[in-house]
């Protein structure tokens, strides 16, 4: 979990998620998210011992679907979503290794 | 300077489901591309995955089988990764909570017995397969979400014998468990190789290079012996290790490292909001774990002590459920398990390896194969009349008894009969036995061959091998 001193670097994190962001968006964004987590960190007050970090709202559990096939979807309408198709196989920039 | 090496595998085993980990989408192997896929494995937005039961249900089975404790809360986290395999931008996988923890696989290396421990055992999607063009690369998508266990181990593998024992025996493991084909040709089973080297001595482990996404068992030996040269003689040379993802070239037999950004191992994994944790009661777990099939070495030591073979016998015939499976059919029905184990292993096993095809396949039955066992037991056929009669019964299958009566292939087991064979081949063949009297002692069996040779083959052996020993043994006088 992080650390209650750990702050977020915008312009690698935008890096990661492949967004473009220009120094002014960087800048803004940056401002805004330290308040935010300067908001979440007012739960380090709390005393947080032998409490697990929540990783979902609702206590539900348990949903599954039984191993029974279902009809995929029509081969042409799939690819009619390739931005480019190379016979049946999406085609996308070189991969390498 | 002598160099130990510490190996640890990530194992990828695709599950034996009928669907994907989060749709319907088949699972079966070899269709066209791009033609078991739907909004979900595809990653179009909105679309929203539902876990597979039986792919959780395989996974503890797997972990119960390994020893593993099993997590009673256990969640899916998503690791976020740009790769044109992945449309969802991320990979469905566990993280912190995964299914399986512990456990261990026990291997046997030049008579020494060890136990390798596992790490953990999580539950994740597979990724589409791209196939690489001169300009630009091919994706398909049928394989995008299939349900993999990845099984890893801690460092504790010390040779690329060791690791190929550990791969051998958790094939075989899973192979019972029934939780995969296991077929290496489909790529059910990839390998990550985490391996480094420190000087004798030293406690600390070395700096450990990772290679990628092996297939073969052949290949990860292979690329183990490679690797821990490399990095032992950079250690002998004054260099250093770096931490490195190396790639296995087989054609040439050594490893690259592979370019890789470097953050691209900056997964930011967070809880997956679309899919609910999973919680196991205790009384689902011990469920499962009082319906799982017996271990490979379990079965050993039994097949050791109820039929009582040799152990190196029941080793050979348990490496394979199946065949493990057709001995004690054959066994139980032909009382004689020393036999029946003789027979698979010498002429069963061999005539699989040359037609390169499994028991299911021809048309040999463990029945067939006892009852031509009895027959020969009973003395009314001899060995080699059995042995003549196998390539058929496991080309075309039928009934040996009623084989031996359609073609008088019966034993001649009459005394007086054989006599006079024997009488006839000493009488025909002088030299030989001139040959036997002046001290040449296997002349006696040439002679038994050409009573054998007169009889058609219906002699009983052991009746003509007396009577010749007894009839020369006259002569000398
Ligand atoms: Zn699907």
């Amino acid at each position: 979990m992080a650390s209650a001193n750990q702050t977020i670097d915008v312009a690698y994190v935008a890096n990661l998620a492949r967004l473009e962001l220009n120094a002014a968006a960087c800048a803004q964004f940056q401002r805004q998210i330290a308040t935010i987590v300067e908001y979440v960190r007012q739960i380090g007050e709390l005393n947080l011992d032998g409490i697990e970090p929540t990783s979902h709202g609702q206590p539900v559990y348990n949903v599954y679907r039984e191993d029974v096939e279902r009809p995929s979807l029509p081969h042409d309408p799939v690819l009619a979503n390739a931005p480019t198709r190379l016979d049946d196989e999406f085609k996308v920039p070189r991969i390498v290794e | 300077m002598n160099y130990v090496p510490s190996i640890g595998l990530e194992v990828h085993v695709q599950l034996r489901t009928r669907t994907k980990m989060f749709c319907g989408c088949s699972t079966a192997y070899g269709a066209s591309p791009n033609t078991q896929v739907c909004p979900v494995c595809l990653g179009y937005p909105g679309a929203m995955p539902v876990m597979n039961a039986e792919a959780i249900h395989q996974t503890v089975v797997s972990g119960l089988m390994l020893g593993c404790e099993i997590g009673t809360f256990s969640k899916f986290d998503r690791k976020s990764y740009f790769y044109p395999d992945m449309p969802k931008n991320y990979q469905i996988t566990q993280y912190d909570k995964p299914l399986c923890l512990g456990g261990g696989v026990a291997i046997v290396v030049n008579g020494a017995a060890r136990t390798i421990r596992l790490t953990r055992i999580h539950l994740e999607e597979d990724v589409g397969k791209s196939t690489h063009h001169a300009a630009c690369s091919g994706v398909d998508f049928n394989r995008a979400g299939v349900p993999l266990m990845e099984i890893v181990t801690e460092p504790d593998l010390a040779s690329a014998d060791e690791a190929m024992a550990f791969l051998l025996a958790l094939k075989q493991t899973l192979l019972y468990a029934g939780v995969s084909d296991c077929n290496l040709e489909e790529g059910n089973l990839r390998c990550d190789v985490n391996v480094s080297v420190r000087p004798a001595g030293q406690e600390k482990l070395g700096t450990k290079v990772e290679i990628k996404n092996m297939n073969t068992f052949k290949g990860v030996h292979a690329a183990l012996l490679y690797e821990i040269d490399r990095q032992s003689a950079l250690l002998a040379g004054g260099g250093r290790v770096v931490q490195q993802t190396r790639r296995w070239e087989p054609d040439s037999g050594e490893t690259f490292p592979m370019r890789s950004k470097e953050d691209a191992h900056d997964y930011r994994y967070f809880p997956e909001p679309d899919l609910l944790p999973v919680v196991l009661d205790r009384a689902q777990i011990e469920a499962w774990r009082a319906g799982l099939p017996e271990r490979p070495a379990d079965r050993r030591t039994r097949l050791v002590q109820s039929y009582g073979i040799p152990v190196y016998d029941a080793g050979v015939l348990t490496a394979d459920r199946a065949v493990a499976d057709f001995f004690e059919t054959a066994a139980t029905r032909c009382g004689n398990g020393k036999a029946v184990s003789n027979w698979i292993m010498t002429d069963v096993l061999r005539l699989l390896g040359e037609r390169n095809c499994t028991l299911a396949q021809c048309a040999l039955t463990p029945e067939t194969l006892a009852d031509l066992i009895a027959l020969v037991d009973r003395r009314t056929i001899n060995l080699p009349t059995a042995k003549g009669l196998l390539p058929e019964l496991f080309e075309t299958g039928g009934n040996p008894a009623l084989l031996v009566t359609a073609r008088g292939l019966g034993q001649m087991g009459d005394a007086d009969e054989i006599s006079r064979l024997v009488d006839q081949t000493l009488e025909a063949n002088p030299r030989i036995v001139q040959d036997f009297l002046g001290g040449k002692q296997a002349a006696a069996q040439a002679l038994v061959g050409q009573v054998m040779k007169l009889s058609r083959g219906k002699a009983d052996p052991q009746l003509a091998s007396k009577l010749v020993a007894e009839k020369l043994a006259a002569r000398k006088g």
